[in-house]
């Protein structure tokens, strides 16, 4: 068992008692923290279901260390902060396109595209296919997935220009 | 991006906020936008420990010996299980149980469970598992079919699962057209993206309580008791968060290893496989080899039809015996075929097993069949398009099991929709979008175009005398409609239905799905396109005769008669006749609740006969697809561009769900064209991993353009067909035959690979 550590999670200071050092941030999270919204599709960086925010990037948390987080600044589905009622834009935009089937993907998917959306608020078809090409989803063939993103950016865009949220 | 055209029939639409025909959004789609809906792999329980597998890395053994000591002695460890702890049945299976709970004295595929331990913490146990020793004799595995099946029996029922004789009509007849191929297709996985996952406690009873991800419920339920040996009401099942299940769930996997574990540990046990026991532990689609010979008047007019089919079911039966069958029945396609001479084959070999998946033997030959219609309307000098229209079934045709289709089949309607939907534009300059894409390996003069066109189709619901059936019970209080059903939400949107259905029947607003459990009767398996048709109509019955104890209630109270009784927005209002009626539903169930439970069934099916002949189906539903792919010939790297639909659904129930069936579908059709195959050495898996079995990414899919054919069928629920299963039929043989258009190679199986197309 390793010594205690600190994980800023979500803002918040969390301690890890009695860890394995061998353990991923996608377990710790899921395991120890109570944050199972991150999902365990692959274990090795592919699928994209376990995506979270490490200091703003993103990052697939089962190919970090969870010891080797410390300090850093990590933001999980469930911290991100919801600005419409229940749910952040990107999230309203899945349930109402119909981007959600079985869901396993979603809460990566949902990560990804925020982290598009950030970096570029008016995505191509190819941006939005490109960023989201590390996330794989076996239900959708992603298209209402892609039109989620498209609603998203469109329901941003009228908030940029007339500073209401819809 | 996808164009939904407005469809060949009026939507046979509602007036009603969230019933059916409308997008109603999914009821869980919320909580798994947020992370909070609870997969069975989120599961977790006080005192809880972890279980794991130990498979057989050999695909042929004897087992001399197992020692388990050291497991044992580990700390941390807190029981190891092998064949000699199985108090019931050592031997499950999903229509037949021939697979052995644990390996003893044999193992026969590469995977295979061996022991399972449980340990305070997964990492111990998989130092556990480690330390188990297994004396093995290694065997030469059978492989091949072929061999196998002249070869000595690789299990006490012999290596032929099934082996059916469809004859059809005057075996001599021949046209002066004749066109034959063999073809062949690899191993495509299911590649749900959340593993099986499954928490088991201990009942106080002695019994087990099992929350799992699985397609049906009772089943597995049946399998764990005999396995456990528990009276089946002592093993209680609650469906747990589903991601994703395509026929690879219907199989027990961990079932019956966890719900062992937690009984002989007296606490919880939670089992999560990884992605490379995922690839282990479910059956995979049946990989076949097929040969086909077609003959035709010069008219393209189809006279005669052979066909040999070899499904490799791998090492336990799963549900080779249907696969077998649904393969033989539909293996001419939707095309009038006068006469017959069909062996279908599945066969037991050392590979992994084999079994259900999406299409489910239908997607094996519609690869064969539109090939050799392809080559057929070669040989004739006819169009491709118009010769599938001249064969084309329609109401009143006979298929090759003599079954007169007396429902809805529009066979000639999805031909002629597909067909007349836009083309792509011409290919993009961005070298993104060239074959290769982000490699730029593909200058743009390189780039060769290619269409095809395939139609395929198969039955909805289970076949040949095996008439099931579903529950469903549905509860009015407070102005709450309840609806409980064992129906497996697997993704695709079952729970969506049954809130819609409620909200149509009934007219409220708000429509609660109970969770999935063993406490009400069976609703059969979430799979052969046959829960809306099956757990659907249960639903709507109950919803149906809790509507009329409230109609008769509120008629005997007001005076009313019933027949101008309708329920509207929450309340029981008189649409017509001389009684003024309105009453809140919330008010008037406030003290007493309107309840029903009831079970719903399909026509009845007969099995076929010695020749294959019988009404051995319910109902059957048909698509086109039209491709379009760009080509690099010289590295034979594909980019499909544009994959167009039109699909026999019946009635639209709910047209963004259709639509995601219907993408996702065809996404698992390109990757099937293109893309995936667990390759196997000697029968292991050498790609058990989303490193190298690839699916398709957002990348890779091609533009989705889709028209709706809504020809109500007669017998079905609201007239709607299982929408799920075409999508991922004909789109495979549709892109292949694009691709050849492209390139000129005749490209007999399917994944294509480069090197197919280059000519290596």
């Amino acid at each position: 068992m390793s010594d205690p550590y600190v994980l800023t999670v979500n803002g918040a200071e969390r301690r890890v008692d009695d860890a394995w050092l061998g353990e991923s941030l996608l377990y710790v999270l899921r395991e120890r923290l109570g944050l199972p919204g991150s999902k365990t599709g692959c274990e090795q960086g592919e699928c994209g279901s376990c995506s979270v925010a490490v200091d703003g990037e993103l990052v697939c948390a089962c190919l970090v260390l969870a010891a080797s987080a410390v300090g850093t600044t990590i933001t999980t589905v469930e911290g991100l902060q919801p600005e419409r009622g229940d749910f952040t834009d990107v999230q309203r935009a899945f349930v109402d396109e119909g981007a959600v089937q079985c869901g396993f993907c979603t809460p990566g998917l949902v990560m990804a595209v925020h982290d598009l959306l950030d970096r570029t608020p008016e995505p191509s078809d190819l941006d939005i296919r490109e960023a989201i090409s590390g996330n794989l989803c076996r239900c959708t063939g992603y298209g209402r997935v892609v039109a989620a993103v498209e609603a998203a950016v469109a329901v941003r865009r009228g908030v940029a220009a007339s500073g209401v949220a819809p | 991006m996808t164009t939904v055209d407005a469809g060949t029939a009026a939507r046979a639409g509602t007036t009603r906020p969230g019933g059916l025909g409308g997008d109603a959004p999914r009821p869980d789609g919320g909580p798994k936008v947020r992370g909070e809906f609870a997969f069975s792999n989120d599961l977790w329980a006080h005192d809880m420990v972890w279980g794991a597998t130990l498979r057989s890395p050999h695909a042929s053994a004897r087992i001399r010996a197992i020692d388990v000591s050291a497991a044992v002695a580990l700390p941390g460890v807190r029981a190891v299980l092998t064949a000699d702890d199985v108090p019931g049945s050592r031997y499950y299976g999903l229509e037949h149980r021939d697979q052995p709970v644990f390996a003893w004295e044999v193992v026969r595929y590469a995977g295979e469970p061996v022991a399972a331990v449980a340990a305070d913490h997964p990492e111990t146990a998989r130092r556990a598992l480690a330390a188990i020793v297994v004396d093995y004799e290694l065997l030469t595995p059978v492989c091949d079919p072929e061999a196998a099946l002249t070869g000595p029996d690789l299990h006490p029922d012999g290596n032929t699962f099934r082996r059916l004789l469809v004859n059809k009509g005057d075996r001599t007849a021949r046209g002066p057209v004749v066109v034959e191929g063999t073809y062949e297709l690899g191993m495509q996985d299911q590649a749900f993206l959340g593993p099986e996952a499954g928490l088991a406690s201990p009942g106080d009873d002695g019994g087990i309580d099992l929350v799992v991800s699985t397609q049906w419920l009772h089943n597995d339920r049946d399998q764990i008791a005999e396995c456990l040996g528990l009276a089946p009401d002592k093993v209680r099942l609650t469906l747990g968060g589903v991601g994703g299940a395509f026929g690879g769930r219907e199989d027990v996997s961990l079932q019956v290893h966890a719900s062992l574990l937690a009984q002989r540990v007296g606490r919880p046990v939670k089992m999560v496989y990884s992605r490379e026991e995922s690839f282990l532990g479910h059956v995979h689609r049946h990989p076949g080899r097929l040969w086909m010979r077609h003959s035709a008047d010069h008219d393209g007019t189809i006279v005669s039809y052979e066909a040999r089919i070899v499904l490799d079911g791998g090492a336990y039966r799963s549900s080779s015996y249907h696969v077998v069958a649904n393969a033989a029945c539909f293996s001419a396609g939707p095309y009038n075929t006068p006469n017959a001479v069909v062996e279908g084959l599945g066969v037991r070999t050392n590979n992994p097993p084999c079994g259900a998946m999406r299409g489910f033997g239908a997607v094996q030959v519609c690869f064969a069949h539109e090939a050799q219609m392809d080559r057929l309307a070669d040989a004739c000098g006819i169009d491709r398009v118009e010769l599938r229209l001249r064969n084309a079934m329609a109401p009143g045709d006979t298929l090759l099991t003599g079954q007169v289709i007396d429902g809805a089949l529009p066979v000639a309607e999805v031909i002629r929709a597909a067909a007349a939907l836009p083309m792509p534009g011409p290919a993009p300059a961005d070298p993104m979008a060239r074959p290769g894409g982000a490699g730029r390996t593909t200058d743009g003069p390189d780039v060769v175009r290619g269409v095809g066109f395939a139609v395929g189709f198969k039955n909805l619901m289970y076949a040949e005398g095996y008439d099931d059936d579903s529950h469903g019970a549905c509860r009015l209080e407070r102005g709450v409609v309840t609806v409980t059903c064992a129906a497996a939400e697997v993704g695709q949107g079952f729970v969506t239905l049954c809130q819609q259905i409620g909200r149509e029947v009934l007219g409220v607003a708000d429509v609660v799905v109970a969770p999935a459990d063993t406490a009400i009767g069976s609703a059969g398996s979430t799979s052969a396109s046959r829960q809306t048709w099956m757990s659907g109509g249960a639903v709507e019955k109950a919803c149906r005769s809790v509507r009329a104890q409230v109609v008769a209630h509120v008629a005997a109270a007001t005076g009313a008669a019933a027949a101008d009784l309708d329920l509207v927005d929450g309340h029981v209002v008189a649409v017509s006749g001389p009684v003024a009626v309105s009453i809140d539903l919330a008010e008037l169930t406030a003290e007493r609740s309107f309840t029903d439970s009831v079970r719903f069934q399909h026509r009845t099916t007969s099995p076929l006969d010695a020749d294959g002949q019988g009404d051995a189906h319910v109902s059957f539903a048909c698509a086109a697809h039209r491709a379009v792919v760009d080509v690099d010939p010289e590295l034979g790297l594909v980019r499909v561009v544009q994959v167009a639909t039109a699909q026999d659904v019946g009635r639209v129930l709910n047209p963004t769900a259709a639509l995601g069936q219907i993408e996702g579908g065809i996404a698992q059709g390109v990757g099937l064209a293109v893309m995936e195959e667990l390759l196997l050495s000697d029968g292991r898996p050498r790609n058990p991993s989303f490193t190298d079995y690839l699916i398709p990414t957002s990348l890779d899919v091609p533009e989705v353009v889709v028209d709706w054919v809504e020809v109500p069928e007669p017998d079905a629920p609201f007239g709607a067909k299982g929408i799920g299963e075409p999508p991922v039929i004909s789109s495979t043989p549709a892109v292949v035959a694009a691709i050849r258009a492209a390139t000129g190679k005749p490209l007999v199986r399917v994944p294509v690979r480069p090197g197919d197309i280059v000519g290596l």
